[in-house]
């Protein structure tokens, strides 16, 4: 069914989720957005390319997420003017990428609130723009200060604690700007942005087969959701068709790695309850998990696993029969843990209430996700029509109405048992088919995207092919985007010793929003 | 409680014997006498600095904290700050937007000090490489005594890395 926005000719995009493009002018970009918004769509990803070459100036697209599947707006921005419409007061989450596209391409969003600099920080002057034809990527410039313009809360006792980039943990750099009275958190800002390390810039020196490893490493923990989201970019704008055995195989590598991740959490989220119990009994088994993948797949991580066309592995009867016989156990033991756990009155006294998101402001903020689903929001890629092979195995969604830091406790717990079910399921009815399926040619300026719910939320990737089958651009795109900024307003009012156990239950990317 | 100590006896004891060191991952030999690294052997406090990684190396050191590596075992633990450092373990090409950050981390660091450089990006800049926002290998903006390749080596691989390091040089 294809969608309708106001005067807009909506043009099918082949590949495996149901999708749309539309070239726009400026009115019809604003309107197009304000009537997605109305009917409940949401803002998926935002990002601008140098058409400069082609005598098109820039371009600007939104992707967006409706009912009936992706819409992506195109809207050219003449070389001349370089402006766009705003989207940040039609999609709060706009605004970051917004500025991120400034930074790399020098679009500026017209009637924009906030249009600071986001990526850039001091490694390139203000008038160049990495993501331009012209700009050479060995490009060094000599590091300048920062110097960003924090948003400074004022009155009696206001005081503020900077915290990172560099942390107290092992964690991925950021900086945090901490505004408080006494204990109590006023205001946070987030500075990010200095992973940054011209990712997409680096993908228009690939080819688009090349690209697929770049994909997985631009958030290492969801390294099979992104290589999964190249491959489908790739394969739609190809006409390559996975057999249903790599699909199922996609699949099944898709829940290890959103179980071994959720393990991951669970454990540390006990730790940062001073229940060192259970960081113990969840990393145990995370790595259970992890050599169960080595002896499986050949990788702790399953880097590289997910190619386009198809897998780069197999599963044999005993390997199945080993990895269900796992995941029965693996149950038997998160049941334990779980009621540890839930029983635990230190843990619950800690979790409950504290960093809540409530369903109304993560509409507002248009986030996504585990984080969404524990603040009443049903969304989840996997359970969109016609999306294999989910569509065969039918996974259930968890969710949770209290947006706390206890609800995403339960989410996690809840998605860690559904991955299980859905890994027995695929492994005792794996169809039979090739691994891997021939690419076929992507002929000059074919577009294509990839869409696929990861452990934190969904991972896009749009991919445009260029000249002899390399990359012309290549937009990964991360859901921390948009959850970053409800870390934000998650700590409101809460005390700082909290912040380390509310960041945790979020557990979002510095990497994949940093590039 | 009851349930936790039941798990805790159930689960018994379930921790690796460390791996042995090995010279092939050093980079530079002979900077700190062998009573010094006797010393740091013993009670190693590490700072961990993600200098640009995609996060991966960081999943592989989690899980050195945890119960199959037992680091802290070992007399080795991870510190908050760098100032309580004797070794910096460094992951990730170094972002440009990091390379002020880790500058200041080393210097920092009070002597003597170690470095080991974690995962292909940390050893040659692995898939992202060297360009306007990234400088490469770490040793490229500061001195690494130990460089650990792999993506992202595994945690045994990590630990190994570490105990080179601090293991006297038998040259």
């Amino acid at each position: 069914m294809t969608p309708t926005l106001p005067g807009i000719q909506l043009a099918p995009l082949a590949g495996a989720v149901p999708a749309w493009r539309a070239a726009v002018d400026a009115r019809q970009w604003r309107a197009g957005c304000e009537a997605a918004a109305r009917a409940g769509g949401r803002l998926a990803a935002l990002w601008a390319s140098d058409e400069r070459d082609r005598g098109r100036g820039f371009c600007v697209r939104a992707l967006l997420v409706l009912y009936e599947g992706l819409v992506c707006l195109e809207l050219l921005v003449p070389e001349e003017l370089q402006t766009y419409p705003d989207l940040s007061d039609v999609f709060a989450c706009a605004a970051r990428m917004q500025r991120a596209a400034h930074d790399l391409v020098g679009v500026i969003p017209e009637g924009a609130s906030d249009r600071r600099k986001w990526l850039r920080h001091g490694a390139w002057p203000e008038n160049a723009f990495p993501l331009r034809r012209e700009f050479k990527a060995e490009q060094k410039y000599s590091i300048e200060d920062d110097g960003y313009p924090f948003v400074r809360v004022e009155g009696e006792g206001v005081h503020e604690i900077p915290v990172g980039p560099v942390h107290a943990g092992t964690i991925e750099p950021g900086h945090f700007r901490f505004s408080i009275v006494g204990e109590k958190v006023l205001r946070l800002e987030e500075r990010l942005g200095y992973k940054h390390k011209g990712i997409e810039k680096r993908f228009e020196s690939m080819t688009l087969e090349e690209g697929a490893r770049l994909a997985g490493r631009v958030s290492g923990d969801s390294t099979v959701a992104y290589a999964w989201a190249y491959a489908m970019a790739l394969e739609g704008m190809t006409g390559a068709r996975p057999s249903a055995r790599a699909l199922h195989l996609r699949a099944l590598l898709l829940e290890r790695e959103r179980v071994a991740n959720h393990l991951g959490d669970l454990g540390y989220l006990g730790n940062d309850c001073a229940l060192a119990f259970g960081f113990s009994q969840f990393w145990r088994l995370k790595e259970d998990v992890l050599r169960s993948n080595a002896r499986a797949f050949g990788h702790r991580n399953l880097m590289d696993r997910v190619v386009p066309g198809g897998v780069a592995c197999d599963v044999d009867g005993a390997s199945a029969q080993a990895m269900v016989a796992e995941a029965s156990q693996l149950q038997d033991e998160l049941r334990t843990l779980r009621s540890i756990y839930y029983d635990h009155a230190g843990l619950q006294d800690r979790c409950i209430t504290t960093g809540r998101l409530l369903p109304l402001t993560a509409a507002r903020l248009g986030i996504v996700g585990l984080a969404a689903r524990a603040s009443g929001h049903a969304m989840d890629a996997r359970v969109h029509p016609g999306f294999a092979p989910y569509d065969k195995l039918q996974p259930k969604l968890a969710s949770h109405r209290n947006g706390d830091v206890a609800a995403r406790i339960v989410v996690r717990f809840e998605e860690a048992f559904e991955s299980l079910r859905l890994q027995r399921l695929i492994l005792q009815n794996l169809p039979q088919g090739a691994l891997r399926a021939p690419l076929g040619e992507a002929v000059e300026g074919a577009f294509g995207i990839g869409w696929i719910e990861g452990w934190r939320g969904e991972v896009l990737v749009a991919l445009e092919a260029g000249r002899d089958g390399r990359v012309r651009r290549c937009h990964p795109h991360d859901p921390s985007w948009q959850n970053w900024p409800a870390l934000e307003h998650a700590v409101i009012g809460n005390i700082v010793p909290d912040f380390p156990l509310i960041n945790k239950s979020f557990n979002l990317s510095y990497a994949g929003a940093d590039l | 409680m009851q349930k936790i100590l039941f798990q805790i006896a159930r689960t018994g004891i379930i921790s690796e014997r460390a791996p042995a060191a090995d010279e092939s991952l050093r980079r530079i030999a002979g900077r700190l006498n062998d009573e010094v690294l006797r010393l740091l052997g013993r009670a190693l406090a590490i700072r961990h600095v993600d200098a640009g990684s995609c996060n991966g190396c960081e999943l592989e050191i989690h899980a050195l904290n945890g119960p199959t590596y037992n680091l802290e075992g070992l007399g080795i633990k991870f510190v908050a700050s760098p100032r309580h450092a004797d070794l910096l373990l460094v992951t990730g090409p170094v972002s440009r937007n990091m390379e002020v950050a880790l500058k200041r981390t080393y210097d920092a660091t009070p002597e003597p000090k170690l470095v080991v450089a974690i995962g292909d990006c940390g050893c040659d800049g692995g898939v992202f490489g060297e360009n306007y926002a990234s400088r490469g290998r770490v040793a490229n903006v500061i001195p690494v005594d130990v460089a650990v390749p792999g993506c992202p080596p595994e945690p045994a691989a990590i630990l190994q890395g570490i105990l080179t390091a601090v293991s006297a040089a038998k040259s």
